[in-house]
């Protein structure tokens, strides 16, 4: 007895969430699979930052689509999804990282993206609590942020509204040829598999170009105040989230109930959940450099989670050349949340035959080279979401 | 027994507290009549374990939030402070 669908979304994290909720809405009857909790995997693990990134062209065109997405969608998010117009303040330590705030205020004008330049003492106002020798900051006041598995959890339910039948929790046995197969026996017949797994998409296709990169993440107590807006370090000319080494950076995130979240580490090659701790304690250094007062904090909790890394860091959305029934929305890397929205549309209008609102070429599976921002931060890259 | 030579006086949420030297700040949290913290569904909290371990005692003292009051001795003119 197999049951028949236009679409079949593996995973319910947000990805798959959106995939689902996008596919719905333009009227493809559409299943999703999960074999865990909605939201659990890498979305759970996320900060749940909504950014606009400009690594390259194409992560600048997904993360802006995906940002406006987002905000035409804030009015209609239940509470506990946490969403804040907080913005993003890109902080300069010195004056050759100002030289980089001017040259990304350039580029996000060039999109439409007001920013607003902050000197040392218009930044110590704005955040009091960061070191006082920074040199200024870009302020992108329309970026935000949410608590990612509440949000994944609103966009599944929204698809189920919408006709969407969510299969959970079930383990896919195998996906290929326009047939799903899960444990227990059911057969799904699919004219389209979106595979939406995050870094555990390699399970399903070992040929995928994925790896694991993980991260750490650590949350404080309650102190309200002390961090206004989500503080990213601009400091990858020195700290660089390098490809392939181990690396922390400077993120730290103020959440609606007063705590802070503290970020973030990027490590290959580790693929266990346990907490690293030389990575944490390097990582904390890294934040009581620009944040001296969280040294006096308690940290209640310090998780992991694993990033679907691509070696170009743009994510994979489109057809698997090797099994046309395969439709991939993988590899986020650090941005899933903020490009799930994105990502949903993208795969909706793909797969009902419809021009895409930005174009589909950057991120198709199989691609060629692209090109960097030139002064390009290998690292600011995704430290987020 | 109480030696009212040696007692200390501190401020819970600003109202005096007249306590003996040795005495917890939780303890001196109770003796004005309050509890010590809020929890998120705005419900109060008050010690439980009275060892540090529950964290259910946190207030702040001395400006500094979330301090462990069972596990502080209360100073003369220290300034504690619940939610």
């Amino acid at each position: 007895m197999s049951e028949t669908w236009d679409v079949v979304v593996l995973g319910a994290g947000i990805v798959g969430a959106a995939c689902a909720r996008a596919c719905s809405l333009r009227g493809l009857r559409t299943a999703v699979v999960e074999s865990g909790a909605i939201g659990g995997g890498a979305t759970a693990a996320g900060m749940g930052h909504i950014v606009v990134m400009d690594d390259s062209e194409p992560q600048l065109a997904l993360t802006r689509y995906s940002q406006q997405l987002w905000m035409a969608l804030s009015d209609r998010l239940p509470p506990q999804a946490e969403f804040e117009s907080c913005g993003t303040l890109w902080v300069a330590a010195d004056e050759e990282e100002m030289q980089e705030v001017r040259r990304k205020q350039r580029v996000y004008a060039s999109l439409g993206v007001a920013t607003e330049i902050l000197d040392s003492r218009a930044l110590r106002e704005a955040e009091p609590h960061l070191r006082p020798e920074m040199a200024g900051a870009l302020l992108v006041s329309s970026d935000a942020v949410l608590y990612p598995p509440c949000a994944a959890a609103w966009l599944l339910e929204e698809a189920i509204h919408f006709g969407a039948k969510l299969y959970a929790p079930r383990t896919v046995v195998s996906a290929s040829a326009g047939h799903v197969r899960l444990d227990g026996g059911t057969e799904l017949t699919a004219e389209h598999i979106v595979v939406a797994c995050g870094a555990d998409s390699v399970r399903l296709i070992p040929e995928l170009p994925l790896r694991k990169r993980k991260g750490h993440l650590v949350i404080t107590d309650r102190y309200p105040g002390l961090v206004r807006h989500q503080l990213v370090e601009l400091g990858y000319l020195k700290s660089a989230h390098s490809l392939t080494t181990d690396s922390v950076a400077f993120n730290a995130q103020p959440r609606r109930t007063g705590q802070i979240l503290i970020g973030s580490s990027r490590q290959y090659g580790a693929e266990h959940t346990a907490v690293d701790h030389a990575i944490l304690k390097a990582m904390l250094a890294r934040a009581q450099l620009y944040l001296p007062a969280l040294g006096a904090c308690s940290a209640i909790r310090v998780w992991t989670g694993f990033r679907a890394a691509t070696p170009d860091k743009l994510p994979l959305i489109g057809p698997w050349p090797a099994d046309e029934t395969l439709f991939l929305a993988t590899g986020h890397e650090g941005l899933g949340i903020t490009t799930s929205l994105g990502t949903g549309r993208l795969v909706a209008d793909a797969l009902s035959g419809a021009a895409t609102e930005i174009p589909l070429e950057p991120y198709l599976p199989v691609r060629g080279p692209i090109e960097h921002s030139s002064s390009t931060h290998p690292a600011a890259g995704g430290l987020h979401a | 027994m109480p030696d009212p030579a040696r007692s200390i006086t501190l401020t819970v949420n600003g109202t005096m507290v007249r306590v003996q030297p040795g005495t917890t700040v939780a303890a001196a949290i109770l003796i004005a009549g309050g509890y010590t913290r809020t929890s998120v569904s705005g419900e109060p909290r008050a010690p439980l374990c009275g060892m540090g371990i529950c964290f259910e005692c946190r207030a702040s003292i001395g400006g500094k939030l979330h301090q462990r009051s069972c596990q502080i001795l209360c100073t003369q003119g220290m300034d504690v402070r619940t939610p």
